[in-house]
């Protein structure tokens, strides 16, 4: 279905990352907001209290990002497209939610501006170093998607596409974008709602009598219904059957949790998604995401023009993690130069994937500013030799 | 039974009940089955459509009164059933939210959310079984425990003064609040529909005996004793001043409606300022079709 003109602001703009992830969530449909402020996240939720009184929202501040997370599951529930938004700090406080959002099977869409870290690291400064947090952060096991955007169009855009993601696999979607890019200024362009393609909310056609609120269809996911449609259902944090009922067995466990993984993993093929350049010829491929990629674009032609064999794969859709992809082109190159604002995340992915057949040569960084081009060449070099 | 055919028994609470889950995982003599009973009585007094009610808890004993009854129910994070119960309460106005949960779930690691949600008047009705002791875990000290009395974690007594909870929600903003014991069904059942029907946050509180864990540890004798006691240390005092009914150990219990007050309720406020600020540029949310007349 097409957007909801209400929402869509539709015209030429200049924005900075953070306000475009609002407009891509008005775009969405979102029309419930819960959040708590965090530099540099707090434009997104300025943007949208500005906004939602005119479009029909409603946007709460709530009293910490542990409710904040809760809520957008409860209002999700009661029919709303949620969304939220925080940095590292609040990030780890909204760990424990996700991880029900994600049992309970609840679409929302959550940003992470990122900041350095760890602690309260630097508020006002860039880091990439919640990357394996957004993957695993909540205890248990559960699958994800993350999506990684490099500019404040890239904001607007993949906000859309998270809310996408999260109605049709019903799984909290993470938009791991940075300070940079949450605070970097360019033209953002918002098309008219009829070309704003989104996927709306898989409510079931069943009556009462035959619904059950955790029965899969054919592609693992199953079917919603609303709090108040009259179909008294049961959900709980809790391992569940069909029923959406608690059982405490190693039966219901494996049932239920092998579901949660496979439904993303089994169709990973489907929600994964990446940009490849100069990658035939290439001898060497850096892998980057995010801001870094914008660096890494920078080194790669310095690379070519001193006749580097040079290739860049930009992750996009980061979780789940393009592990056939990596593995293929492990088979053809010498080795992967991974560039990001942390001491090893998505590096040690790649290493992985590639099974030893190409080596994964990390450009770390703690935090705080980009990468400086020169530091990429020399490790791009290091990796052609 | 003469006919030799057994007779068919229903529980007098079928409608409201998920009976294929019951029998329920509360010990005999827990308060819980007559905290539910005086819920379900509300609800027949109410007569509210029971498809746009929602019940929410948090985790614990009290917490597994969502997974009883056949309503839109659900089982949140630990402390989290009002924050869930927030977002469900305002991303659709018409729905009836009642959070049902414990003194452990809503009052420590809810009490950040319970306190904001007063603050806020955020229209949501807090049923709060108070059994003086995290029972689900095996019997910890809570921020309700009275002085000296003994849980797994104080051994020798507890010695934090613990929250008088009329008075925390009274302080906070609550426009209802009301203290019954699992003794009194009736008038429990009265103060949790006078509670649904005040738009705002409205807090019932029932004390609730927990004879496995409070009671044996504390050698206060068995459901019935308990019982006993609530009958003879109960006094009713309809309005008495929340700073005055803290429970010692022992003690009497002071029970009754304690506050009934009108505070415009988070989304009045939000239609309110919008409406003054914006004018028609807004559209007061979460109105009722049934309040549009459609002349």
């Amino acid at each position: 279905m097409k957007a909801d003109p209400k929402g869509v602001l539709t015209g030429e703009h200049y924005l900075d990352g953070d306000h475009a992830c609002a407009e891509g969530g008005l775009a969405a449909g979102c029309r419930f907001f819960a959040g708590y402020p965090i530099t540099p996240s707090t434009e997104v939720a300025e943007r949208i209290a500005e906004r939602f009184p005119m479009v029909g929202g409603i946007f709460i501040q709530m009293e910490d990002e542990l409710a904040s997370m809760c809520a957008l599951i409860g209002a999700s529930w009661a029919g709303a497209k949620s969304m939220s938004v925080t940095s590292g700090p609040g990030f780890s406080l909204m760990m424990e939610n996700l991880g029900l959002a994600a049992m309970m099977e609840t679409p929302c869409v959550l940003v992470n501006v990122q900041r350095g870290g760890p602690s309260t690291g630097l508020p006002t400064l860039p880091g990439q170093a919640d990357m394996m947090q957004a993957r695993w952060g909540s205890h248990g096991d559960y699958e994800i998607i993350a999506i990684s955007p490099s500019s404040p169009q890239e904001c607007f855009d993949f906000v859309i596409d998270a809310f996408n993601l999260s109605e049709q696999w019903r799984v909290p979607v993470l938009v791991m974008t940075d300070e940079c890019v949450g605070h970097m200024t360019e033209k953002v362009v918002i098309p008219p709602a009829y070309e704003i393609e989104v996927v709306p909310r898989r409510y079931t056609t069943l009556p009462p009598s035959e619904y059950l609120p955790y029965r899969p269809d054919p592609d693992m996911v199953p079917q919603m219904i609303k709090a108040g449609d009259g179909y008294r259902i049961h959900t709980t944090g809790l391992t569940h059957d069909e029923r959406g009922y608690p059982v405490m067995s190693a039966e219901c466990q494996e049932q239920l949790v092998r579901r949660l993984v496979e439904k993303i993993r089994l169709h990973a093929d489907q929600i994964i998604r990446f940009e490849e350049d100069e990658i035939e010829d290439a001898d060497v491929v850096v892998v980057s995401y995010g801001i870094s990629s914008r660096v890494a674009v920078r080194a790669i032609a310095l690379a070519r023009k001193e006749g580097i064999k040079v290739g860049h794969l930009r992750l996009i859709v980061v979780w789940p993690f393009p592990e056939k992809r990596i593995h293929e082109l492990a088979k053809k190159i010498k080795a992967f130069v991974v560039v990001e604002i942390n001491y090893g995340q998505m590096v040690y992915e790649v290493e992985r994937c590639a099974h030893g057949q190409a080596e994964a040569i990390l450009v770390p960084h703690g935090g705080g500013w980009v990468h400086d081009p020169a530091d990429i060449l020399e490790k791009i070099k290091e990796a052609a030799r | 039974m003469s006919n030799g055919k057994p007779s068919e028994e229903h529980h007098p609470m079928e409608a409201l009940l998920r009976m294929d889950r019951i029998p329920h995982i509360w010990c005999s003599t827990c308060g819980l089955g007559t905290s539910v009973s005086a819920f379900a009585l509300a609800l027949e007094d109410l007569q509210y459509d029971l498809d746009k009610i929602c019940i929410v808890s948090g985790i614990g004993c009290t917490g597994r009164v969502a997974g009883y009854v056949k309503l839109d129910s659900f089982h949140a994070t630990h402390g989290r059933a009002i924050p869930f119960a927030t977002g469900l309460k305002l991303a659709n106005p018409q729905l009836k939210v009642v959070v049902f949960s414990g003194d452990g779930d809503l009052i420590a690691i809810g009490g950040n959310h319970f306190i904001h949600a007063a603050r806020r008047n955020m229209d949501l009705t807090v049923i709060c079984v108070n059994n003086f002791i995290y029972a689900m875990t095996g019997g910890q000290v809570a921020p309700t425990s009275p002085l000296g009395a003994s849980c797994s974690t104080t051994p020798y007594g507890n010695y934090e003064r613990p929250f008088n909870i009329p008075h925390l929600a009274e302080s906070c903003g609550a426009v209802y609040v009301a203290r019954w014991t699992a003794l009194h069904l009736r008038r429990t059942a009265k103060s949790i529909a006078e509670a649904m029907r005040k738009p705002g946050f409205s807090v019932v509180e029932i004390i609730c005996p927990c004879s496995t864990l409070y009671a044996r540890r504390n050698r206060l004798g068995d459901g019935l004793e308990l019982m006993k006691f609530y009958h003879e240390n109960s006094i009713i005092k309809h309005g008495a001043d929340p700073r005055d009914v803290d429970i010692d150990f022992q003690s009497p219990i002071v029970v009754g409606k304690f506050v009934d007050r009108d505070r415009p309720t988070f989304i009045d406020g939000y239609n309110r300022a919008m409406t003054a600020k914006l004018g028609e540029k807004f559209e007061p949310y979460g109105v009722a079709p049934a309040e549009v007349h459609d002349g």
